[in-house]
């Protein structure tokens, strides 16, 4: 299919992540013939969302693409004399040290030893161990209490320069196949059952679960379809640039969205909720009357802060944090505004910024509901996929799996005319738009690179439980020590469509110091708790137990400017992958900038016509137009599969 | 350019969507015509429903074709088989249920609804109260659906707990909901009644607690959203607890007694208005224990509802040798009774309640009811001092003050007026009359402790007077350097008056001034009379003699003091 490709076009856009499917869609919208491949099988890039399974296959490939050898470039041979070549890179080097953990107990099969083994290795669990082991005496079955598995291999300590050997991956599924030879019979007091059948949420899952709480590692490779794992954890701020686009273009329809359902902040070793919106202040039960209006008022001053020069001009040297502690406020309620609503950094964040981001924040507020975000149902791969989708709709065509080998530069002109496939396939192009990762090392060897830490983790429970199971959260857990940076903790619950009844999925970012496991482990160790069989007394006061966890970092190539790469023709432009932030108007922001320098004075993503509105007299129309018009319908069904990430079609043929 | 659509410009689409309008007119105005025709010529039938959805489907606020309809429905339940009838009924539901989309706030739609759920033999009410929870979920404060919530609640007998729970519920979602306050205004003391004290009862405190700190988080939260100001005051105006007359009494009582010897007078004044009939035996009155028949009036004589009812009495009784009489008046509808004595060489006698300031103005408060007025009154003023500009914050504060202590909190109250009337210049003539009530009833206490006849309330900014049948026995009474625009029908109350001081004020007319039996001397300089005209209540005081008209626009007239002498011919006395 791919060696009939059409051998000219407008614009190709090589990466399938948020920015470029942007451009894509902008591109074909207004008209430009449009190629879009991905060497991937999936769409999205570093923006993809995957099942269970497909997450695992993903974790496999990165291992895999790790052995690729360099083969010798056939390619060469089609370069001319007057012609130059970019050669663009074959494997991503954008994910390194990831780490798996597993918890959840392997079928119901008990290794004790591997849970001293446990002890040993890791570090989370120390902490929590003296106590489980003075609750397992209680217990008749002792030695059965503890089965918590680790499938941790020891990390190499190999410098992060070499990207390819850092990898570290401990496949999951290893520990699927460990020799068990206790029995699977668990004695619970029956007592505790009951009690542990009082917090399963009521009447959704209990018909599915007859084991309870207890999720087992099998139960969640069997159930891994209903998982949508997010490789960025993001959030769509209700009046961002992205919620605009997708009206705007209509965008919005291909795509389901449900509102986060409230901020919580993590303050003396306990999660509570912060009270933001007009109603959450009247509900509050933490906050004293004289509080709620503070608060209220402090808000209230936000919304129009311009309008008050008097009240923050003397302050606007120094940082939010010092301004918030001049200001009619509780420390209670400065650390809502500061870390939970503002989210900015206490240290680093000037009171202007600070005014900024709270703005931003209440303006956002109340549009869908009672905070600012919406989250993608089925996941944040989902938003990429719907551009595709447009773009296809007016005639883009797809190809995934698509391996570009490079990019062919005109000597003369010094602009790049042409790419050469996998197949060795020459196809003509007016503009190339390349993702950050595609390009070979002799390209960004001056670019300086940010890293992400990204952490996955399945638990059992929500990090504050409340009457309903099915919430939603966004948690920022402000940085400890001056170097390290705040980490926000996204928890989704099973009705995002992105994780299995019973189970949270729970995703931490920030800016890296160190590798994601060092950076985001101490929040995880305050949050959670490693899985184990064995009930525990007070279920109340417990922390959310963990049954699987993936630790990796993300290259952050947002940000960078053009000039850093080496030799790039003018029209090759280059798209960055996720950046760190929590909404996604950086990727808006670029894609409206690249299009627009693509496509100088066009709209951008206009709203569809009616079809009522399209003229369809085929008589005095050129064929092409028509054509482009039939294309709509038959091209009506791009990319949705998201469960089928694992083994994806490509649309278009 | 290639691949490019091609659509319809602007001009074509507004012609498009002219034609479309101008088509459907047509449809709608012929099948308006048709249902009048049909109606006209008395055919009822299922055509007329049919026409009558067309256009009650596009705009449901057409009454005329609701009641259209219903006349169609009764018909039909007249010749229609039960079955028929079920599937009628059925697709009306439905029908009505499409027009409240169409148009959430539809009186006749709602209307509509109401009246064919009444005529339903056996409704689903638990239908109707998933309907409008669906439509309040929509628009929380769509009164016509909360409306029907009441309608449906009452029909199909819904505990009012649950009622309760689901204002709860809607309030948690946003609590600028006055239809969800006033819901629960009328569920408590259904769901808490109060054995002793009748239909008025008081909630129990745990609750009135509960229901204060609600609200408390509301106004706290946002002080500037009205609904929560009024339901907190319902709360503190409940039962007894509430801060002014005339719900401070709820039995009718005989407020004062009054005999003058010299005007062969008896007058009787009510802690309400009411209304007595002329020789009926609503009111009784008995000399010396027994009946005599009399007629009683009104001081300015027409038949109406009136705090004071006076009788004459026959001069026998007044100018005999006896060394006393005893006057009993019994309101045997009121079951109050009151008696006084009038001694042999007095020319009155009266008998009036010793009024505490409790039972005049306001209740009695229990020691915890004031314990909670005073921590309102507390976190009212944490309140201010965050607000110091919210007007319901300090119009609140100077209630409470008033309920808890009106003489003590009297110069903080008047502070807070001052304050109130700079934030809120809109309503400064309401707050000026409030407060003149607030200092009248202040003045009046303060005569009552001291048993005095005398009252001076002269330099207070007064804008109205109140409360002036509670001066029945005064004789002296100084409203001059006030702002007073007119002497009330009212002051006819002031049966003993002698001397009244009214100067430097803007008065324009005299209306309350008429019939007063003992006045002698009347000041009205530097007032605002215009014509001598105004002047013609004074006739009907038989003792005036001295009556101070200076710096009046009246003065000026040509020929002015022959005119009053005309008018006035009794009076001895006219400074002009």
């Amino acid at each position: 299919m791919a060696d009939n490709l059409p051998s000219e076009f407008d614009v190709i856009v090589i990466g399938t992540g948020l920015p470029e499917s942007i451009i894509a869609a902008a591109c074909s919208r207004s008209g430009q013939r449009v190629l879009h491949v991905d060497s991937r099988s999936y769409y999205g890039g570093n923006w993809a969302s995957f099942s269970f399974s497909g997450l695992l296959s993903w974790l496999k490939e990165y291992q895999e693409n790790s052995d690729i050898v360099n083969e010798s470039p056939v390619w060469q041979e089609q370069i001319l004399e007057n012609e130059e070549a970019i050669a663009l890179s074959r494997k991503d080097k954008t994910i390194q040290h990831v780490e798996v953990f597993c918890y959840a107990s392997q079928d119901l099969h008990e290794d004790v030893e591997e849970a001293g083994a446990l002890q040993k290795n890791h570090a989370s669990v120390t902490s929590t161990n003296s106590m489980e082991a003075a609750d397992s005496a209680c217990l008749p079955t002792e030695d059965k209490s503890l089965n918590t598995v680790s499938c941790e291999m020891p990390a190499e300590q190999i410098p992060s320069s070499d990207p390819e050997s850092a990898l570290v991956v401990n496949d999951a599924e290893v520990t699927g196949e460990k020799e068990n030879h206790c029995d699977d019979k668990i004695c619970v007091p029956s007592t505790s059952e009951e009690e542990t059948s009082e917090n399963v949420p009521p009447a959704e899952d209990t018909a599915e679960q007859p084991k309870k709480n207890r999720i087992t590692y099998s139960q969640i490779i069997k159930e891994g379809r209903r998982f949508n794992i997010d490789l960025v954890s993001k959030l769509l701020y209700s009046r961002g640039l992205l919620i605009d686009l997708l009206i705007k273009s209509n965008v919005s329809r291909y795509a389901e969205f449900k509102n986060v359902t409230r901020i919580l902040a993590f303050r003396e070793g306990r999660v509570e909720q912060v009270p933001c919106s007009r109603a959450d202040v009247f509900n509050s039960k933490q906050l004293t009357m004289v509080e709620k209006r503070m608060l209220m008022k402090f808000l209230t001053f936000c919304m129009e802060y311009e309008e008050h020069p008097d009240d923050y001009k003397a302050y606007e040297e120094m940082t939010f944090s010092e301004y918030l502690k001049t200001q009619k406020l509780t420390p209670n309620l400065q650390y809502f505004v500061l870390h939970s609503i503002a989210m900015i950094s206490e240290t680093a964040s000037s009171t202007i910024d600070g005014l900024k981001a709270t703005q931003n924040f209440l303006r956002c507020l109340g549009r869908y509901g009672n905070t600012p975000f919406l989250f993608p149902l089925y996941g944040q791969g989902e938003l990429p996929q719907c551009f595709c989708r447009m773009c296809a709709v007016f005639g883009g065509i797809y190809c995934l799996r698509h391996l570009v080998q490079c990019l062919v530069v005109d000597k003369e002109s010094g602009k790049c005319k042409a790419i050469i496939d996998q197949f060795g396939q020459r196809i003509i192009s007016k503009h190339f738009l390349v993702e950050d990762s595609y390009f070979s090392e002799n390209t960004c060897s001056h670019v300086q690179y940010r890293q992400i830490s990204r952490a996955v983790l399945i638990t059992d429970r929500s990090v504050l439980k409340t009457d309903s199971d099915q919430q939603i959260s966004i948690l920022t857990v402000p940085a400890e020590e001056p170097g390290s940076f705040a980490v926000r903790v996204i928890e989704l619950c099973s009705s995002t469509m992105t994780c299995m009844k019973g189970t949270y999925l729970v995703h931490l970012t920030c800016t890296s110091s160190k590798t994601a496991r060092e950076d985001l482990e101490p929040v995880v160790q305050k949050l959670f708790t490693p899985y184990t069989e064995m009930e525990i007394e007070n279920e109340e006061v417990e922390k959310p137990r963990l049954l699987w966890a993936l630790y990796f970092n993300m290259r952050d190539s947002s940000d960078i400017s053009r000039n850093c790469y080496n030799d790039l023709p003018s029209n090759v432009y280059v798209c960055s992958g996720p950046d760190c932030g929590l909404g996604n108007d950086n990727a808006v922001k670029q894609a409206e900038t690249l299009f627009q320098q693509i496509c100088p004075n066009e709209d951008f993503c206009p709203p569809p016509p009616n079809p009522e509105d399209i003229v369809l007299d085929g008589d005095s129309l050129q064929p092409e137009a028509s054509e482009s018009s039939a294309t709509q319908e038959v091209n009506l069904e791009p990319p949705k599969e998201s469960a089928n990430l694992g083994n994806p079609e490509e649309p278009s043929e | 350019m290639h691949g490019r659509l091609k659509v319809k410009t602007s001009e074509e689409q507004a012609e498009a969507k002219r034609l479309e309008r101008e088509q459907k007119l047509k449809l709608y105005q012929s099948a308006t015509r048709a249902v009048f025709q049909k109606r006209q010529a008395g055919e009822l039938d299922e055509s007329v429903l049919e026409l009558t959805s067309q256009i009650l489907g596009a705009n449901p606020d057409f009454a005329t074709l609701w009641n259209c309809r219903r006349e169609v429905l009764q018909q039909l339940e007249a010749q229609k088989s039960p079955e028929e009838l079920a599937t009628l009924v059925k697709a009306e539901l439905g029908f009505l249920e499409s027009c409240l989309r169409v148009n959430p706030k539809s009186y006749g739609t709602w209307h509509h609804r109401c009246w064919l759920l009444g005529r339903l033999p056996e409704p689903n009410w638990a239908r109707e109260l998933e309907l409008c929870a669906r439509f309040l979920e929509v628009d929380e404060r769509n009164f016509h659906c909360w409306d029907y919530r009441r309608f449906v609640a009452a029909q199909a007998a819904v505990p009012p707990a649950e009622e309760l729970a689901f204002t709860d519920s809607l309030i948690t979602r946003n609590f600028s909901n006055y239809s969800s306050w006033h819901y629960r205004s009328c569920l408590l003391p259904q769901l808490h009644p109060q054995p002793d004290s009748g239909p008025r009862g008081r909630l129990p405190e745990d609750v009135l607690l509960k229901e204060l700190e609600l609200v408390q988080n509301a106004f706290f939260t946002d002080p500037n959203d009205q609904s929560a100001w009024f339901y907190h005051r319902w709360l503190l105006g409940r039962g007894d607890l509430w801060l002014c007359l005339p719900t401070a009494d709820p039995q009718d009582a005989l407020h004062c007694l009054h005999v003058s010897r010299d005007e062969a007078c008896l007058t009787v004044s009510f802690s309400r208005p009411l209304l007595v009939g002329s020789r009926t035996e609503t009111l009784l009155l008995m000399v010396d224990e027994s009946p005599l028949i009399v007629e009683w009036r009104t001081p300015d004589g027409r038949h109406q509802p009136s705090h004071i009812w006076l009788c004459d009495l026959p001069t026998t009784f007044l100018n005999d040798q006896l060394p006393q009489h005893t006057f009993r008046v019994i309101w045997t509808a009121g079951n109050a009774q009151k008696e006084c004595v009038i001694f042999k060489d007095c020319q009155e006698g009266w008998c009036r309640d010793s009024a505490t300031d409790e039972q005049l103005f306001r209740c009695e408060l229990s020691l915890e009811k004031s314990t909670v007025l005073q921590s309102e009154l507390k976190s009212c003023k944490e309140l201010q001092e965050l607000e110091p500009e919210n007007k319901w914050c300090l119009l609140t504060i100077i209630l409470l003050m008033r309920a808890l202590d009106p003489l003590l909190y009297e110069k903080e109250t008047l502070q807070y007026f001052e304050t109130l009337k700079a934030v809120d210049p809109m309503r400064a003539a309401y707050l000026d009359d409030l407060r003149s009530k607030f200092l009248l009833e202040n003045s009046v206490l303060r005569m009552e402790y001291a048993e005095v006849r005398v009252l001076h309330l002269a330099h207070k900014d007064l804008t109205v007077l109140c409360h002036l049948e509670q001066l029945l026995l005064v004789t002296h009474l100084d409203l001059s350097h006030n702002h007073l625009r007119a002497l009330p029908p009212a002051l006819a109350a002031l049966r003993c008056l002698e001397v009244l001081q009214a100067s430097d004020n803007v008065i324009e007319s005299l209306d309350g001034v008429t019939n007063l039996p003992r006045l002698q001397e009347l000041s009205l300089s530097n007032n605002c009379l215009q014509q001598p005209a105004a002047l013609q209540p004074l006739a009907s005081c038989p003792r005036l003699l001295h009556l101070n008209l200076q710096g009046n626009p009246l003065c000026q007239a040509v020929g002015i003091l022959e005119h009053l002498a005309q008018l006035l011919p009794s009076v001895s006395s006219i400074l002009t």
